[in-house]
């Protein structure tokens, strides 16, 4: 698997498609830090990228990756391997590539200017959301017939997650707007990574708006041990559910 | 010249009768009642180091209650301290603690009532239910004491240092915390606060009502339950102040109500979750503050009129100001907002565009808290924008028309 894996790197790496990603990543934080006059600011920008770009930019890289590797995958399968071991070098490969091409292009100039509660916060939600969109990604390729359908059903997950479910949220709550919405608030954002990760990254830098009003409740809740298990909890439930369903579709289909 | 003359002479009779009168264990004066008992006006009071416990004392003649570095007034948790009720008195460096608490009698460690010219200074005050309870007295000074209760509930805790019908009070270098209000002023006027920390009371770290031509200069507020409020109040002054982190649903760096021709400079607000809320305010200048990191830097509610809003510096906050209609009638201009996106074609420091500090996700947290869930989402960023091109919901006159390029200097 380990070997496989390797293989699936060295594919990756050659295409020079993640190297594109890390710098474009670094130079856009790099100089958020050097333009901002302060940090909090640039921050502020970083999370706009973590939050929608790198989602989007995991997906679609996934995507074209699987249909680009189907020779490949195929020519695996001749081969006494199971089908389980070769979808997850797969993964394993690419959630390799990303996350550090993630770790790299933010990380690091996140640790040079900004190390602290929030800094980290969002590096920790970037490294999730890069897994879960992969893993996300590799059910939508999986399930889909042609390269089209899948990169289709990628970008229209990704504009649901990114852009329509938060437009729900609004809609349902000022359709109940009578009612006491907050703890079914909470159980709403656990159904989108996005959400999950913007609240984990918002404790730490808006804690004194969110003190306010219902303000409190959330962060008596993820502010507490158990809502940081919480978070975390769920994000590990969003990265193994959908690859596990990939699997088992993978396992079945007909190729 | 003969009246200087006499009066010079009477100085000095007064000053060569003031005695001292030695007061503690192994003295010829052992309990302070007696040493009240046999001072006359001007005398001195030393108290020797050692627990008195010797229930309320009351002091009228115009004494100086002196204390060692461990003079210890202890009322077992049963009655008032000290009592004044006189012209020149003095009470100094002494501990208070365990003073009573009654649900019919506001009991305090030190109660001056229809008094003048007094000084309460560098006393330690522990454990009381009220700590300086004031009223109907002239010309008082509080300086340099330090204060601290065990809060249990607001019930059951008095103010650190209340007032109540005075004025001509200086409250200076104090240290106030764990009580329902820090410092508490009602019907004073003509009174200066300055350079004390009132932090971690349970209520308001300073709270004003009916108090008229008072400045407040130079104070700390910290972590209070309710931050600072100043209401029915006229002519007030608050200058350099700093408001850091009053936290929760209804907690205001400063809450303004029914206030009017007062001026609010030079003040930092930091972490609050509402920096300054205002309701029917008028008149108001509030002008160089710097509000950092606050949830709102202020709300404005639409019932407040004619108030200048200039020269502030707003920085990292997650809302600029918020209100609750599209009713505006203050002035906002030359105030430096970190959010505004507009560009300086003559290069003269003032932006062209003007600046709308209300943004429409402000508008809608206002109508439905529960949207707070949606901060920061892409959601909210296209609605705000969206806003900005084509405004319907934002009051179109709350804006900045001259917001300035970089921050003022304060």
């Amino acid at each position: 698997m380990l070997k496989l894996s390797r293989y699936v790197l060295y594919d990756i790496l050659r295409s020079k498609v993640v190297l594109a990603y890390t710098l474009f990543l670094f130079i856009v934080s790099f100089s958020l830090f050097q333009l901002e006059e302060n940090d909090s600011k640039a921050i502020l920008s970083l999370l706009t990228i973590v939050l929608i770009v790198v989602p989007l930019i995991s997906m679609i890289f996934t995507t074209i990756h699987y249909y680009n590797s189907y020779e490949f995958i195929e020519l695996m399968l001749s081969q006494p391997l199971s089908r389980t071991r070769i979808l997850l070098s797969e993964y394993a490969g690419v959630a390799l590539s990303l996350l550090s091409a993630f770790f790299i292009g933010i990380g690091i100039p996140v640790l040079f200017f900004a190390f602290d509660g929030t800094g980290l916060a969002l590096l920790f939600t970037g490294g999730a959301l890069t897994l879960v969109f992969i893993s996300i990604a590799f059910l939508a390729s999986v399930k889909a017939r042609d390269k089209a359908r899948g990169i289709g059903a990628a970008l229209l997950l990704w504009f649901y997650f990114a852009l329509i479910y938060d437009g729900l949220v609004l809609l349902i709550l000022f359709a109940f707007s009578d009612y006491p919405m907050e703890k079914f608030t909470l159980l709403l954002s656990a159904l989108n990574p996005i959400d999950l990760g913007r609240i984990f990254i918002m404790l730490k830098m808006d804690i004194s708006a969110l003190m306010g009003y219902t303000g409190a409740l959330y962060k008596d809740f993820f502010g507490s041990g158990t809502g940081v298990f919480f978070t975390l909890g769920i994000m590990l439930l969003w990265i193994t559910l959908p690859l596990l369903w990939a699997i088992r579709v993978f396992k079945r289909k007909d190729l | 010249m003969r009246l200087v003359i006499t009066i010079l002479l009477l100085l000095a009779i007064t000053t060569a009768g003031a005695r001292i009168i030695v007061t503690g264990k192994g003295q010829p004066v052992k309990t302070l009642k007696e040493a009240v008992a046999l001072a006359k006006d001007g005398d001195t009071i030393l108290l020797k180091n050692g627990i008195y416990k010797e229930g309320n004392i009351l002091i009228t003649r115009s004494v100086i209650l002196l204390g060692e570095s461990n003079t210890i007034l202890d009322g077992d948790n049963k009655t008032e301290l000290i009592t004044i009720s006189g012209r020149n008195i003095t009470i100094k460096k002494i501990q208070f603690q365990n003073a009573g608490y009654s649900a019919l009698n506001d009991f305090a460690s030190i109660k001056v009532i229809d008094a003048s010219n007094i000084l309460l200074e560098q006393n330690t005050i522990s454990n009381s239910y009220f700590a300086i309870h004031i009223s109907n007295t002239s010309y008082c000074s509080i300086r340099n004491n330090k204060i601290s209760g065990n809060p249990t509930s607001e019930q059951l805790t008095g103010n650190g240092i209340h007032l109540w019908k005075s004025s001509h009070a200086l409250i200076e270098n104090n240290y106030v915390s764990g009580h329902r209000d820090g410092i508490y002023f009602e019907f004073v006027t003509e009174s200066t606060i300055r350079n004390n920390r009132s932090e971690n009371n349970i209520r308001y770290g300073l709270h004003f009502m009916f108090s008229h031509s008072d400045h407040y200069i130079n104070n700390t507020f910290k972590k209070n339950g309710a931050g600072v409020a100043v209401m029915y109040s006229k002519k007030v002054i608050m200058t350099g102040n700093h408001f850091e982190e009053n936290w929760g649903p209804s907690a205001y760096g400063i809450l303004l109500k029914e206030i009017s021709d007062g001026t609010i400079s030079n003040n930092t607000f930091l972490k609050n979750t509402v920096g300054i809320y205002m309701e029917g305010s008028s008149r108001m200048e509030i002008q160089k503050n710097a509000f950092k990191n606050n949830g709102w830097a202020m709300k404005v509610q639409a019932s407040c009129d004619d108030n200048n809003i200039h020269h502030n510096n707003f920085n990292g906050n997650s809302f600029d100001i918020a209100t609750n209609g599209t009713m505006m009638l203050n002035k906002f201009f030359n105030n430096y907002w970190d959010k505004y996106e507009g560009y300086d074609i003559n290069k003269d420091g003032i932006g062209d565009v003007p600046y709308h500090p209300v943004s429409m996700y402000a508008m809608i947290v206002e109508q439905n808290p529960t949207t707070l869930i949606l901060m920061r989402s892409f959601m909210v960023s296209i609605l705000d924008k969206a806003e900005k091109a084509i405004p319907s919901l934002t009051p179109e006159n709350l804006r900045d028309d001259k917001p300035m390029m970089k921050p003022n200097a304060l």
